[in-house]
C-alpha cells in the first residue's frame, strides 16, 4: 500500500481531468462572485439612493446593457464549459489499461481485462491503477443504478443495468483516493465506497501478477479446517475463491481478500476482528446488505479467519 | 342605454348578492363549498401544515447527520424520511400552496366573481387532501416511500423494493397531479375568460401571468410524470416491463420521463414565486412595474426553455457529448430571462418610492438567496462541473437556494402582504422582521456549508458517513442552523395566530397597492365585488379615473358571472355558475378509493370505476331550466359611473 489516504475532494485534483474541472470551478466561482457582488451592489444602491427622478429611458438603457452583459458572460462560460468538456472526455491515448467495474448492492466488482482469459483478474472494492497511464473504465451494473465517483480524479459516471459505458481516468500521484457511490442505490448507499490505489507501474504490475495467482493453499491444519468451514457453510453459495470449488458470483471475489485494505466496500479496516464481526453478523454493521448472519462456533470462526488471512 | 330585449334586473341588492354567493351554513356548507376563497384558504393552510411536517422530517435528517456514524436513525427510516421529505415538499407543499394562492387571488385580481369551474376546483382540493393524508399515513405506518422523490427504476421495481412503498409514492403522484391539472385549467380559464372589462391581456397583473404560464407548464409537464408513475405501478402490479431491465425494460426511459416533468417542476414552483416578487416590487416601490412586457415575455421564455433542460439531470449517465452540450447551452440560456427579470425589478425599485414593510423585506431575502441559487445553477449547467457536483451536497445546497429562495421567501412575503386581505387583520411588523431575521440567518447557516461539503465529496442521500471523511464539523454547523430556522417559523406562526385573533383591523388597501384584490373589502365579500369593476390601466386602483364605470346588469339572485373575450376582455356573455354541491367531495372520495385500491389489486380499477361513474353522474345531472350553468343571456354590457349613485337604478 502506498502513501497516506487522500479523501475525496474536487478541489484537490490528482489527475488531468479533475485538474481541468477544478480550473473551470475556480473560473466559475470568480465570475459568479463578481456577478453576485455587482447585482447586490445595484440592489443596495436602488434601496439606499437618494430619491431623484430617473428617466424611464435611462433605466431601459441600463437594463438592456445588463442583459447584454449577462448574455456575454454566459456565452463565455458556455465556451469554457464546452472546451473543458472536450478536454476531459478522453485522454487521447492509443493504449490504456482497461478495467471493468460492475456495480452491485452495495459493493463494486472490479475486473482486469486480458486477451488471455486465464490472466483475467477479478477483485472487489479496490481499484489499482498505474500512475501516469490512462485507464479506461468500462462500467455497468448487475442490479440497480450506481455511480462511480472518485472526485480527485474525475466526475461521476453512472453504472446503469443494461448499458455499458466507458470513462477515462488517470492518476498523476501515487496515493489512495476514495471513491463513493453517488447514485442512491438502496439501504446501504451510504456504505458503498471503493479505494482507488494509484501506484507506480512496477508496483502495479507486481500487484496484478499476485492477483492472477489462484488462492493460497492451506499450510496447516487450522487453515485447512477454515477452508472446510468455508466450503461447508453458506459462504460458498455467494463467494468465489479461485483455485477452489467456491464459484459463487453473488458476493465479492475473495481469492485475495487479505491483500485488500478495507472490508465491506470501504466501510471497515481489514483486520481480523472486523472480519470476524462482519462474518458473524454483518447486519449489525451495514444493515440491509445482502449477506446473511452466520452462526458458528468460536473455533470454527477462528479457523475460518485464519484461512481467510492467508488469502493474500 | 335602453335595450329592446328584456334584461334581468340590474339593481345590486347587496344583501341578496351576499346570500346568493354564500356557502350553506354549518359543516355541510364547509363540505359543499365551491367558493374559490374558501378553497384557496384550505389549500394554503393544508399546504402549510405539510410544510411544517416536511420541516420536521428535515430536522430529523439534520440530527442524524450532525455527527459521523450517528445511530439516531437507521438506513430504513432515514431513506423513508428523505424520500417523504422531498415528495412532500414538492408535491404537497410547493405546488399546491402556490396554486392555492392562485385560486384565491387570480379571480380577485382579474375582477371576477368566482373562479372558472368551481366544482372542479373543490374536487381538486379534496383529491389533494386525500393524496396528502395517504402519503403521511403511509409514512406513519412505516410504508413511506423510500426510493427517493425521483423513484429511479429499477430500484423502485418489485425485484429490489418488494414493499408497497414505491406504490404509495407513485399513487400520491397521481392524486396530486390530477388535482393540479384541475387547478391549472381553472386558473387559465379564469384568467383568459373572466377578466374585468378593460383588462386586456397586456394589462393583466404579472402575478396572474405567472399563474397562467405555470398552469400551462403543469398541463404539459404533469402528463409525463403521471404516465411514468402509472407505468411504474403497472410494472409492479401487473408485470408490464417498462423499466425492469431483467425483462427487457429500460432504466434510462424512467429518467427521461421523470425529468421531462421534474425539471419544468422547478419552474412550476419558481415562476409563481417571481410573479409574487413582481407584485411586491410594484406595490412597495409605489410605481408601475418597469419593463412589464419584458417581464411577461421572460416568464413565457422561461417556461419554454424550461422544457429543454431535463437532460442536465442525467449528465452522469454517459450520453453523447453533442447532446450534453445542447442541454448545457439551454441550461445556461435560461439564466437570461431570469436575469432580465432581476434587472427590471432593480430598475423598478431604483426609480420607485420604497416602503420598507415586512413583505418587502422578506422579498429582499429572496433577492440574496435566489441569486446565489441561480448562480450555482449556472455552475451545474456546465457538464464537466456537473459530473463532479451532481448528487452531492453542493446540489442539495443549490436546490434549496433555488426553491426556498425562489418560492418560500416570496411565499412568506406574500403571507405578510395578503394576510390583511384574507383575514381583515394586519400581522405584526416587529414579529415579521424577527421571523425574517431568524429564518434568513438560519437558512444560510444550514445550507451554505453544504456547498463546501459537496466540493469535499459528500454524496446526497447517505444516512451516515465515516469520521475520517472530515465532513463532521460542517454538518454540525448545518444542523445548528436548523434551530434558527425553526424559531423563525415558530415566530411566524405565533404572529399569524395572534393577528388572527386580535390583530389590528386592516383597511381595504393597507399597502396602497394598485391591483384589484385591494379594490374590495378586507376580507372580500362572498361575491368578491359588490360592483364588478372595470379597468383603465395595468394597476387599476392607481390608473382608474374617479368616474371609472362599474359593470351592471348582472343578477343578484343568481350566481351570475360575466364572461369576456380573451384578448381585450370585451364582454362576451353571462353565465350562471353552480351552487354549492356535495358531488365534488363524493367524486373525490370515489376517486380516492379507486387510486388506493389499485395499489393492491388491478380489480380496483373496474370495480372502483362504478362509484366514480355514479358520483360523476350526480355531478353532471342536468339542472332545471334557469339554474343551469350553460344557459346564457344575450350580451348587454352597460357601465354606470361611481361613486355610489345607486348604479343599478339608472336602468
Amino acid at each position: 500500500m502506498t502513501a497516506s489516504t487522500v479523501l475525496q475532494s474536487i478541489l484537490d485534483p490528482a489527475g488531468p481531468q479533475a485538474a481541468y474541472i477544478s480550473r473551470l470551478w475556480w473560473l466559475m466561482l470568480w465570475v459568479t462572485t463578481i456577478v453576485f457582488v455587482l447585482v447586490l451592489g445595484f440592489l443596495a444602491a436602488a434601496l439606499l439612493r437618494r430619491r431623484r427622478a430617473t428617466s424611464e429611458q435611462s433605466l431601459a438603457r441600463a437594463v438592456v446593457a445588463a442583459v447584454g452583459a449577462t448574455v456575454v458572460i454566459l456565452f463565455g462560460l458556455l465556451i469554457a464549459s464546452v472546451w473543458t468538456g472536450r478536454a476531459v472526455a478522453s485522454l487521447g491515448a492509443t493504449s490504456a489499461v482497461t478495467i471493468e467495474i460492475v456495480g452491485h448492492q452495495f459493493w463494486w466488482e472490479v475486473q482486469f481485462d486480458d486477451a488471455d482469459p486465464s490472466r483475467r483478474v477479478t477483485t472487489a472494492n479496490e481499484l489499482h491503477v498505474p500512475v501516469g497511464r490512462p485507464v479506461v473504465l468500462k462500467v455497468t451494473s448487475r442490479d440497480v443504478i450506481h455511480s462511480f465517483w472518485a472526485p480527485n480524479l474525475h466526475g461521476k459516471r453512472d453504472l446503469i443495468p443494461g448499458y455499458t459505458t466507458a470513462i477515462w481516468i488517470q492518476a498523476d500521484r501515487p496515493a489512495v483516493y476514495r471513491a463513493q457511490c453517488a447514485e442512491f442505490c438502496g439501504k446501504q448507499h451510504a456504505h458503498m465506497a471503493l479505494d482507488v490505489v494509484a501506484e507506480t507501474e512496477a508496483q502495479f504490475e507486481r500487484w496484478l501478477d499476485a492477483q492472477r495467482k489462484p488462492a493460497a493453499e492451506p499450510a496447516n491444519e487450522s487453515e485447512a479446517r477454515g477452508r472446510d468451514a468455508f466450503m461447508r457453510r453458506q459462504c460458498v453459495l455467494c463467494h468465489s475463491i479461485r483455485g477452489t470449488l467456491a464459484r459463487g458470483l453473488v458476493g465479492p471475489d475473495l481469492t485475495h481478500l487479505a491483500s485488500r485494505g478495507k472490508l465491506a466496500a470501504g466501510t471497515l479496516p481489514n483486520t481480523r476482528g472486523h472480519l470476524g464481526g462482519w462474518i458473524m453478523n454483518s447486519q449489525e454493521i451495514k444493515p440491509g446488505n445482502l449477506m446473511p448472519p452466520n452462526l458458528m462456533t468460536s473455533d470454527e470462526l477462528q479457523s475460518l479467519l485464519t484461512y481467510l488471512e492467508i488469502l493474500k | 342605454m335602453n335595450s329592446e330585449r328584456e334584461l334581468p334586473p340590474v339593481l345590486v341588492d347587496e344583501a341578496q348578492l351576499e346570500r346568493t354567493w354564500a356557502d350553506e351554513p354549518g359543516l355541510a356548507g364547509w363540505l359543499t363549498s365551491v367558493d374559490h376563497k374558501s378553497i384557496g384558504i384550505r389549500y394554503i393552510a393544508t399546504a402549510f401544515v405539510f410544510f411544517l411536517g416536511g420541516g420536521v422530517l428535515a430536522l430529523l435528517m439534520r440530527i442524524q447527520l450532525a455527527r459521523p456514524d450517528n445511530a439516531f436513525l437507521g438506513p430504513d427510516l432515514y431513506n423513508q424520511i428523505f424520500s417523504t421529505h422531498g415528495s412532500n415538499m414538492m408535491f404537497l407543499f410547493a405546488v399546491p400552496i402556490l396554486q392555492g394562492l392562485g385560486i384565491y387571488f387570480v379571480p380577485l385580481m382579474v375582477g371576477a366573481r368566482a373562479i372558472a369551474f368551481p366544482r372542479l376546483v373543490a374536487y381538486s382540493y379534496w383529491l389533494y387532501l386525500a393524496g396528502g393524508i395517504f402519503l403521511w399515513v403511509s409514512f406513519l405506518v412505516n410504508v413511506g416511500p423510500d426510493v427517493g422523490w425521483f423513484a429511479y427504476a429499477p430500484l423502485s421495481e418489485t425485484l429490489y423494493t418488494a414493499s408497497k412503498r414505491p406504490d404509495v409514492w407513485a399513487q400520491m403522484i397521481t392524486f396530486t397531479e390530477v388535482a393540479s391539472l384541475a387547478v391549472a385549467v381553472s386558473i387559465v380559464t379564469t384568467a383568459f375568460k373572466m377578466r374585468a372589462p378593460g383588462m386586456s391581456l397586456n394589462r393583466m397583473p404579472i402575478f396572474v401571468w405567472a399563474q397562467v404560464v405555470t398552469s400551462f407548464m403543469v398541463m404539459f409537464a404533469m402528463p409525463a410524470v403521471m404516465m411514468a408513475s402509472t407505468a411504474l405501478i403497472l410494472d409492479r402490479l401487473v408485470n408490464t416491463h417498462f423499466f425492469d431491465v431483467e425483462r427487457g425494460g429500460d432504466a434510462l426511459l424512467w429518467q427521461h420521463l421523470f425529468w421531462f416533468f421534474g425539471h419544468p417542476e422547478v419552474y412550476i414552483i419558481f415562476i409563481p414565486g417571481t410573479g409574487l416578487v413582481s407584485t411586491l416590487v410594484t406595490t412597495f416601490s409605489r410605481r408601475p412595474m418597469f419593463g412589464y412586457l419584458a417581464v411577461v415575455l421572460s416568464l413565457v421564455a422561461t417556461a419554454f426553455i424550461g422544457f429543454g433542460l431535463w437532460v442536465h439531470h442525467m449528465f452522469a449517465t454517459g450520453l453523447p457529448q453533442l447532446g450534453e452540450s445542447f442541454f448545457t447551452a439551454a441550461s445556461i440560456m435560461i439564466a437570461i430571462p431570469t436575469g432580465a427579470q432581476f434587472f427590471c425589478w432593480i430598475a423598478t425599485m431604483w426609480s420607485g418610492r420604497l416602503s420598507f414593510k415586512t413583505p418587502f423585506v422578506w422579498m429582499l431575502g429572496f433577492f440574496v438567496v435566489f441569486l446565489i441559487g441561480g448562480l450555482s445553477g449556472v455552475m451545474v449547467a456546465a457538464v464537466p462541473l456537473d459530473i463532479q457536483v451532481h448528487d452531492t451536497y453542493f446540489v442539495v445546497a443549490h436546490l434549496h437556494y433555488v426553491l426556498i429562495g425562489g418560492a418560500v421567501f416570496p411565499l412568506f412575503a406574500a403571507f405578510y402582504y395578503w394576510f390583511p386581505k384574507i383575514t381583515g387583520r394586519m400581522l405584526s411588523e416587529p414579529l415579521g422582521m424577527a421571523s425574517f431575521g431568524l429564518f434568513f440567518a438560519g437558512f444560510n447557516v444550514v445550507f451554505f456549508p453544504m456547498h463546501v461539503l459537496g466540493l469535499h465529496g459528500m454524496p446526497r442521500r447517505i444516512y451516515t458517513y465515516l469520521p475520517e471523511t472530515g465532513w463532521g464539523s460542517l454538518n454540525l454547523l448545518a444542523t445548528a442552523g436548523v434551530v434558527l430556522m425553526t424559531f423563525g417559523v415558530l415566530v411566524f406562526i405565533a404572529a399569524a395566530l395572534r393577528a388572527w385573533r386580535a390583530g389590528v383591523i386592516a383597511a381595504d388597501n393597507p399597502w396602497e397597492a394598485g391591483t384589484l384584490e385591494w379594490a374590495t373589502s378586507s376580507p372580500p365579500p362572498n361575491s368578491n365585488f359588490v360592483h364588478l369593476p372595470t379597468v383603465a390601466g395595468r394597476d387599476p386602483i392607481w390608473d382608474n379615473p374617479p368616474d371609472q364605470p362599474v359593470v351592471v346588469g348582472l343578477r343578484s339572485d343568481k350566481r351570475d358571472v360575466l364572461v369576456t373575450h380573451v384578448l381585450d376582455a370585451e364582454p362576451d356573455h353571462r353565465t350562471i355558475f353552480p351552487e354549492p354541491s356535495q358531488w365534488p367531495l363524493l367524486t373525490a372520495l370515489a376517486t380516492t378509493a379507486l387510486f388506493i385500491g389499485s395499489i393492491f389489486t388491478p380489480r380496483a380499477v373496474p370495480y372502483g370505476a362504478v362509484p366514480l361513474f355514479v358520483t360523476m353522474t350526480g355531478w353532471f345531472w342536468p339542472k332545471e331550466a334557469g339554474e343551469t350553468g350553460t344557459q346564457q343571456w344575450p350580451i348587454e354590457h352597460r357601465t354606470l359611473p361611481r361613486p355610489n349613485e345607486e348604479p343599478g337604478k339608472a336602468a
